[in-house]
């Protein structure tokens, strides 16, 4: 319906202000006033995402007696930062390595490695790569949980349980069908000219990937580490089956078992949720804008 | 062959080293897709082999494996708790689908506008997809305590149920939160389709004198149909997984009233020690994925097959 008010807007400048929020502007148009429930569509959805935010914010930095005591939406009377202060001495920062080594380790191989085979899969015509293709399609709609018995297994045999290391293999192949999938989308998308143009240069097919497709596929490289990243970084399932050691726990886990120990503590586990995210939430706000239209080239070309 | 084809100085022999070097640069790139390879048959391909080839064993997670043959293929099938776990995926399957898809799409549609705020109401809305589960799940417990939560700060007394206690409050909530979680992803999708539609369709259409309901059904709904496929594969195929975050909010409970199949998977084999029985649960849960992912590819039509699953 935007896209209508928009295209509008262009054709009759007076129509221009048809902001469906703000109805004062006029009902004149019979399609401002029919914009006016999805503007507050719009907004009472925003509502349903914010207030449980706002909740566990403002809770985190509540007293026992303040979580107790007052409106549990009302600004704590007197906010303190003790919850998140027992959530740090309790190994906070471990987990976080935790987290961040498993994280950088499955996302950069698996972008690396999908890249070459995406490369090969766009710029090859052999019946084996069109295989490879299709089978990494069909690992599209494998559950990772399906397999999760088979890998316990596998791990355990490779001596690898209760390790970091266990975490990023798995991670790595399933990561990789919908990798392959998004960059060879955009590879495809270079124009056959520069490749051409590459290959009368005498580049092999080796220096064209790394000189003419890596640097043009730069956005979808960087929209696919971001969204492993933050699959992995968010996983649950390996960790709580591949790992037992408290001192290998990435963030997900110590928060569930946090919970476990902490439940009639409520402020002190919502800060731990709160510290939890923030990593992401910083990295977030630094790369939105990237981010977004990274993700929504990905997804909906 | 390629010495003589390439000393001959004519177009046609020209092209026929294209071909010839075709060839040999295929088997190059053939082997770029090695190590994707190896990683995805190694941890992807052989556990699925396995899980079938488990679903015939008894194994208790430490233990020898043995035998089972089709033991636990009967035993499961004729258990009342499979057909419990299936029904309640599909239930939240389907509820979910119908919650999030038009929600998604409508908040997808009214965010692709240019307006300023629309742009920072769309940056909010994605804050849902920064937690993981087991921090929604958390917090959502919280949030529902009848005395300390969300009913009493808000005035509502209606929200103060016993949500994670009463069987069917349970399955809503699990598909409410599931909503939270997810339709700010879809939107996202949604958002990026309805930038692609064609401007002029619309101004076709104003000419013709269509209104914004008519538009929105014959244009933009239409130019949206594998936008939609792609998104509800992705939100069928992907409320298989909904594991992490029903574990930590209900743990199946109460009783087993939402414990959906991964659940159910998970607290027979790690819980319960029954691989073989849990490994048929898997295959069960492999067989549903492809025959979903194969069905919603069909709606998209035979001859898209190929571009429509490029499209997610």
């Amino acid at each position: 319906m935007s896209t209508v008010l928009k295209s509008s807007a262009e054709e009759t400048p007076a129509g221009a202000p048809s902001n469906p929020a703000a109805p004062k502007r006029g009902l004149g148009s019979r399609m401002r006033r029919l914009n006016v429930p999805a503007g507050l569509g719009g907004w009472i959805w925003l509502a349903i995402i914010i207030i449980p935010v706002y909740y566990v914010v403002i809770t985190s930095l509540k007293t026992q007696a303040g979580y107790f005591g007052q409106n549990p939406l009302a600004l704590p009377a007197e906010p303190t930062l003790e919850n998140y202060q027992m959530v740090l001495e309790a190994d906070f920062a471990k987990y976080f390595m935790n987290s961040t080594i498993v994280t950088l380790g499955a996302v950069i191989p698996t972008v690396l490695i999908s890249f070459m085979a995406a490369f090969a899969i766009v710029r090859g015509k052999g019946r084996f790569l069109k295989l490879v293709n299709g089978m990494f399609l069909m690992g599209l709609a494998i559950p990772l949980q399906a397999t999760i018995i088979p890998i316990y297994l596998m791990i355990i045999r490779l001596n690898l349980y209760d390790s970091l290391l266990a975490l990023m293999l798995p991670s790595i192949a399933f990561a990789i069908p919908l990798t392959v999938l998004i960059l060879s989308n955009f590879i495809r998308d270079v124009p056959n000219e520069l490749f051409e143009s590459m290959r009368l240069d005498g580049c092999s097919e080796w220096q064209t990937m790394w000189r003419l497709a890596l640097p043009l596929t730069r956005p979808a490289i960087v929209t696919v580490a971001i969204y492993n990243g933050l699959h992995v970084w968010n996983g649950f399932l390996l960790p709580l089956v591949l790992t037992q050691s408290p001192g290998l726990r990435v963030l997900p886990l110590a928060l569930w078992t946090f919970q476990g120990e902490y439940s009639v503590n409520i402020p002190a586990v919502l800060a731990s949720v709160v510290l939890s995210t923030l990593p992401i939430l910083v990295l977030y706000v630094v790369g939105r804008r990237q981010l977004l239209s990274g993700l929504t080239a990905g997804f909906s070309k | 062959m390629s010495n003589a084809v390439s000393t001959a100085p004519n177009t046609k022999a020209a092209a026929r080293t294209a071909t010839v070097k075709g060839g040999q640069r295929d088997k190059a790139l053939a082997w770029l897709t090695a190590p994707a390879l190896f990683f995805f048959v190694v941890f992807a391909v052989v556990p699925l082999a396995g899980v079938l080839i488990l679903s015939f064993a008894s194994w208790d997670g430490i233990g020898a494996i043995g035998s089972a043959g089709l033991g636990n293929w009967f035993s499961v099938l004729a258990d009342p708790g499979l057909y419990n776990a299936l029904g309640l995926t599909f239930l939240i399957m389907l509820a979910s689908w119908l919650v999030q898809t038009p929600i998604s799409l409508l908040l997808g549609v009214f965010t692709a506008g240019s307006q300023r705020y629309r742009a920072a109401l769309a940056v909010l809305y994605f804050l849902p997809l920064l937690l993981s589960s087991a921090a929604v799940a958390i917090a959502f417990k919280a949030l529902l305590d009848p005395n300390f939560g969300l009913a009493t700060g808000l005035g509502l007394p209606f929200l103060a149920q016993d949500w994670l206690g009463v069987p069917h409050l349970a399955v809503g909530l699990v598909i409410f939160v599931i909503a939270w979680q997810f339709v700010p992803f879809h939107t996202l999708i949604y958002q990026g389709g309805v930038r692609q539609i064609p401007k002029s369709l619309y101004e076709a259409a104003e000419i013709d004198g269509a209104g914004t309901i008519k538009q929105f059904f014959h244009i933009t709904l239409p130019q949206l149909k594998y936008t939609i496929i792609t998104s509800s594969t992705l939100m069928v195929v992907g409320s298989l997984t909904y594991f992490d975050l029903i574990f930590v909010l209900t743990g199946g409970g109460p009783g087993n009233s939402t414990r959906i199949l991964a659940l159910d998977m998970y607290l027979r084999g790690f819980r319960a020690n029954l691989m073989g029985p849990a490994s048929v649960i898997a295959v069960i849960l492999v067989l549903i994925g492809l025959a979903l992912a194969l069905f919603l590819q069909r709606l998209g039509g035979k001859d898209k097959q190929g571009s429509q699953l490029e499209g997610m």
